[in-house]
C-alpha cells in the first residue's frame, strides 16, 4: 500500500532525532520562575495577584482577557514578588509574574497519582469547561487556546478529529516520548476531546519514523476499543515522513484528503486537529483536575554533550535548564526555540519558558551557516516545495515591487511560515523572511479592510432602523 | 515597369493621407481637455516623483493641487519654499513659507557605546529583524543597522557610517521627503526643524526603558532623568515614557539641555562654537539655585495666604 502523506509540496530534512531514546526526565524545580501572562494566541490574561501573595502550584495567577484567552497558573509554590517587564526570548519586553520557590506544595483537588482515569464524563459542556480552567493551549506550536478550538462555531460540524503524532520538526522527540511514555493518557484525552466536540471518529496520525510509537498507540488503542463509547472510533494511521506534516491543513490533507480553503479553518471541511501534548493536557486539566503548568521540552543538538527531554514547569529561566544539563556547549553558536524548521533564535538566555517551548536546540556555526545569496534562476524549486501551493518567487517579486493586491491575489496570508522555500532555495534567497514580511502585510491591510467594512456597517445600521 | 512604382507610390501615399486625415478627426472629436496649469505646474516640480507630497507623484500632485481651494495641504518638501512659491504663482494662491526640514536620526548606539549581545545572520532588511527580535543590543528601541532607510532614499542621502554602524544624513542632499522615516520600523528618524544656519539641537535616543534599564544598553541614553526638562527655560522639553524631547518650535537653541544632559543623549550640531559645558553648566546650576532661594523666601508668603483663605 502507498504511505500516505498530504499532497502538495514538502520537503525531506534529514531526521536527527538523537534525543529519541532519552526517557523525559523531570527537571528540579528552579529557585525562581518568570510566568509570562502571554502565552496563547490572542488577548493576553490579566494578572490576579499581587506582589507579597503565597501561591500553590495550581493556582491561578491571571485570568482570561477575553473569550480568545486562557488562564494561566502558578507552575510553582512560592511568594510573588514582582509583576513587570522582562525580555522574552526574542528580547522583547513581556509582562511576567516572578515567583520565589518554596518547596513544592499543590493545591488542593489536584491528583498527582499515577492512576488512569478511563470513564468520560458525559456532558461535553463540562469537559470544555474543565479545560478551560486549566488554561489548557494548543501544544503543537500555535498555543492556540484549546477551549475556543473545541467551541464549535453554529451551524459547524466535526467528522473528525485528528491527533497529530507527526512531530515531523527535525531533532524534536518530546511529543515521541510522550507518545511512548504517557500513551494511554493521550488516548483517553482524545476520547475526552471526542466527546467534547461530539464527534464519533479520531485518527492519531503519526509519521512512520517512529515505529516504536506507532505499535505503542495501537497497541492501546486496540485494548480499549472493548471499553466501547468513544474508545471504538479511535484509529491509529502511519503516514510517510514529510515535513510540514504536522502542519493543521497538511495534516488534514494527509489524513482526510480534504483541501481546507485560503481563509478557512480546519472546521470547515469537519476536521480539528490537536496535538498528542495537548491530549495529554486536556486528559490531566479534565480527569486530573491539573491545569497545565508543566510541558516536556527536548534540548538536543550534536554539539550538544547531554541529550535530554525534561518535564518542565513553565516559566522556568533557559540558561536554568541548560545549567542543569551542564551548561552550553563551546562549539555551540546558536540556540534555538523549538525545532530548526520552525523555531526561533533565542536572544535572550535568561527568558523563561512559555506553555508552549517544546525543544531547545544547539547548532555549531557550521550548521547555522547560511548559503551566500545569488540571483534567483528561475528554477521553480520553491514553488515545488510549498506545501500551500503558494509561488515564493512570485511573492518576492511582487514584494518587492510593493504590489499587495497582487500580493493577495497570489495568497501571500496562505503562508504558514514552513520554511520549505528557503529550505531548497538553492541560490540562497532568504524567500521565508521575504514571504512571511509580505504575509504580514497583506494580512494587516486585510485586518484593516474588515475593520473599515465593520465599522461601516455598524454606521449604516441607524439609519435603516 | 514604372507604372507600378507610380501605382504603389500613389496608394501608398492616399492611404497614409486617409488615416492621417481619420487620427485627425478622431483626436479632434474625443479630445481630452486637460487644464494647461497642470502640465505648467508639473514642470515646476522637481520632477522625481519620491512621493514626499503624500501624492503618487509630481504628476498627481500637479493634478491636486489645481484642483484643491489652497495650498495648505500641498507641499513639496523637495522643492520646499521656492518651487512652492512657482506653483502659487500659477495657481494664484498665497502660501505661507515652511521651515526647512531635515531628518534626523535619532540614535546614538553606536558599536562603541552599545555592545553587542548577540550576532544577528539573518536576512539584512531592518524590518525582517525587527519582526525577528528586538536587536542585537540590550536595547530594544535602536537603530537595527541594516539599511532600509539608505535603501528607501531616492537621493543618496542617507548612508551607513561603517565604524558607528548608524545611518548618517547628508544635509546638502537630504530633500525631507520622509521615505526613511517611514522605512524605518523602529521609528528612529524624524523629520525635523533644519534650523538657521542648519543649527539645531536634538534628543538622540528613543528609548523608552527606564533609568537604569536604558543606561545598562547604552551608554549615551537618554534615561528620562528630566534635568534638561529643569534647566530649560523655553519650555521646550517634555519627558514622555522616559525619553526626553525637544520640541523645535520652541528651542532657542540656548545649549543649556546639551550641558546639563548626564549621558550626551542630547546633540547640538552645526553650531560655530564648541560648547563650553562646565561654563553653561555653572551658569545654569547658579540660576537654579537662586529660583530654588526664591521660591524658598516665597514660601512662607504662600502659607499665610492659604491661612488667611
Amino acid at each position: 500500500m502507498a504511505r500516505r502523506t498530504f499532497s502538495i509540496g514538502g520537503v525531506h530534512p534529514s531526521d536527527a532525532k538523537i534525543s529519541r531514546d532519552c526517557k523525559i526526565e523531570v527537571l528540579p524545580i528552579a529557585p525562581t520562575v518568570y510566568i509570562a501572562v502571554a502565552q496563547h494566541i490572542g488577548a493576553p490574561a490579566k494578572p490576579v495577584v499581587a506582589p507579597g501573595d503565597k501561591v500553590k502550584a495550581g493556582d491561578v495567577i491571571a485570568e482570561p482577557g477575553a473569550f480568545m484567552s486562557a488562564y494561566i497558573h502558578s507552575s510553582v509554590s512560592g511568594t510573588v514578588k514582582s509583576i513587570g517587564p522582562r525580555q522574552d526570548l526574542s528580547g522583547n519586553i513581556q509582562t511576567v509574574v516572578e515567583i520565589e520557590v518554596e518547596g513544592d506544595e499543590w493545591k488542593e483537588g489536584i491528583d498527582l497519582s499515577d492512576t488512569l482515569v478511563t470513564d468520560i464524563p458525559e456532558d461535553p459542556k463540562a469537559i470544555i469547561e474543565k479545560v478551560r480552567l486549566g488554561g489548557v493551549v494548543g501544544l503543537g506550536g500555535a498555543t492556540f487556546p484549546t477551549h475556543v478550538k473545541l467551541s464549535l462555531p453554529p451551524g459547524k460540524k466535526c467528522e473528525m478529529l485528528i491527533i497529530n503524532g507527526c512531530e515531523c520538526e527535525p531533532y524534536l522527540t518530546s511529543d515521541f516520548r510522550t507518545l511512548l511514555e504517557k500513551g494511554e493518557q493521550v488516548v483517553v484525552g482524545t476520547a475526552l476531546l471526542m466527546q467534547a466536540l461530539g464527534v464519533d471518529k479520531a485518527t492519531i496520525a503519526i509519521e512512520d519514523n517512529k515505529p516504536e510509537a506507532i505499535e505503542h498507540i495501537s497497541g492501546i488503542v486496540s485494548a480499549f476499543k472493548a471499553k466501547g463509547g468513544k474508545y471504538e472510533g479511535i484509529e491509529v494511521l502511519p503516514l510517510m515522513k514529510k515535513y510540514p506534516e504536522g502542519g493543521e491543513k497538511q495534516l488534514i490533507d494527509a489524513v482526510m484528503h480534504r483541501q481546507v480553503p485560503s481563509g478557512c479553518l480546519p472546521i470547515d471541511v469537519g476536521a480539528v486537529v490537536d496535538n498528542v501534548c495537548t491530549a495529554l493536557a486536556v486528559y490531566e486539566a479534565v480527569q486530573k483536575d491539573k491545569p497545565l503548568v508543566e510541558n516536556s521540552v527536548t534540548v538536543t543538538g550534536e554539539c550538544f554533550p547531554k541529550q535530554a527531554n525534561l518535564m518542565v514547569r513553565v516559566g522556568t529561566p533557559l540558561r536554568y535548564i541548560i545549567d542543569y544539563l551542564g551548561g552550553v556547549p563551546q562549539e555551540a553558536a546558536k540556540v534555538i526555540s523549538g525545532g530548526p524548521m520552525m523555531g526561533k533564535a533565542v536572544a535572550n538566555l535568561d527568558a523563561a519558558t512559555l506553555k508552549g517551548t517544546g525543544g531547545l536546540l544547539f547548532l555549531t556555526r557550521e550548521q547555522t551557516k547560511r548559503m551566500p545569496e545569488s540571483s534567483c534562476i528561475r528554477c521553480g524549486k520553491c514553488s515545488e516545495a510549498c506545501p500551500m501551493g503558494l509561488e515564493p518567487f512570485l511573492l518576492r517579486r511582487l514584494y518587492k515591487a510593493g504590489d499587495m493586491e497582487a500580493l493577495e491575489a497570489n495568497a501571500a496570508q496562505d503562508c504558514i511560515m514552513c520554511g520549505c522555500c528557503l529550505y531548497s532555495c538553492p541560490a540562497g534567497i532568504p524567500l521565508l523572511d521575504i514571504v512571511s514580511q509580505a504575509r504580514g502585510q497583506v494580512m494587516g491591510i486585510m485586518r484593516a479592510r474588515a475593520a473599515a467594512a465593520k465599522a461601516a456597517a455598524e454606521a449604516a445600521k441607524p439609519k435603516t432602523e | 515597369m514604372s507604372t507600378t512604382i507610380i501605382w504603389t507610390i500613389a496608394i501608398i501615399s492616399g492611404l497614409g493621407l486617409l488615416l492621417a486625415l481619420t487620427l485627425f478627426l478622431v483626436a479632434q472629436r474625443f479630445k481630452v481637455v486637460e487644464d494647461p496649469r497642470i502640465e505648467q505646474v508639473e514642470k515646476a516640480m522637481p520632477g522625481a516623483n519620491c512621493g514626499g507630497c503624500g501624492f503618487a507623484g509630481c504628476h498627481a500632485f500637479a493634478e491636486s493641487a489645481v484642483k484643491a481651494p489652497d495650498l495648505d495641504n500641498h507641499f513639496c518638501p523637495v522643492g520646499g519654499n521656492e518651487t512652492m512659491k512657482q506653483v502659487a504663482a500659477i495657481l494664484g494662491f498665497e502660501i505661507k513659507e515652511k521651515a526647512p526640514m531635515v531628518a534626523v536620526v535619532r540614535c546614538n548606539g553606536t558599536c562603541a557605546n552599545r555592545p553587542r549581545i548577540n550576532e544577528y545572520d539573518g536576512s539584512l532588511s531592518c524590518k525582517v529583524k525587527a519582526s525577528l527580535y528586538s536587536g542585537d543590543t540590550l536595547c530594544s528601541f535602536g537603530c537595527l543597522g541594516c539599511g532600509d532607510c539608505v535603501g528607501a532614499c531616492k537621493f543618496d542621502a542617507i548612508g551607513m557610517d561603517p565604524e558607528t554602524g548608524l545611518p548618517v544624513v547628508d544635509e546638502s542632499k537630504c530633500t525631507a521627503c520622509g521615505s526613511c522615516v517611514k522605512a524605518c520600523p523602529k521609528g528612529i528618524i524624524e523629520l525635523r526643524n533644519k534650523g538657521p544656519r542648519s543649527m539645531r539641537m536634538y534628543v538622540s535616543c528613543v528609548n523608552k526603558d527606564k533609568g537604569p534599564a536604558a543606561k545598562k544598553a547604552c551608554s549615551a541614553a537618554c534615561i528620562g532623568c528630566g534635568i534638561c526638562a529643569k534647566a530649560c527655560t523655553h519650555d521646550a522639553i517634555v519627558i514622555e515614557n522616559n525619553a526626553a524631547y525637544i520640541d523645535y518650535a520652541k528651542c532657542k537653541l540656548c545649549r543649556e539641555c546639551e550641558a546639563m544632559c548626564p549621558t550626551g543623549a542630547i546633540h547640538g550640531i552645526n553650531f560655530p562654537k564648541p560648547l563650553d559645558k562646565e561654563a553653561v553648566k555653572a551658569r545654569v546650576q547658579e540660576r537654579q539655585k537662586k529660583e530654588r532661594e526664591a521660591a524658598a523666601a516665597a514660601k512662607p508668603e504662600v502659607k499665610k495666604e492659604e491661612s488667611n483663605g
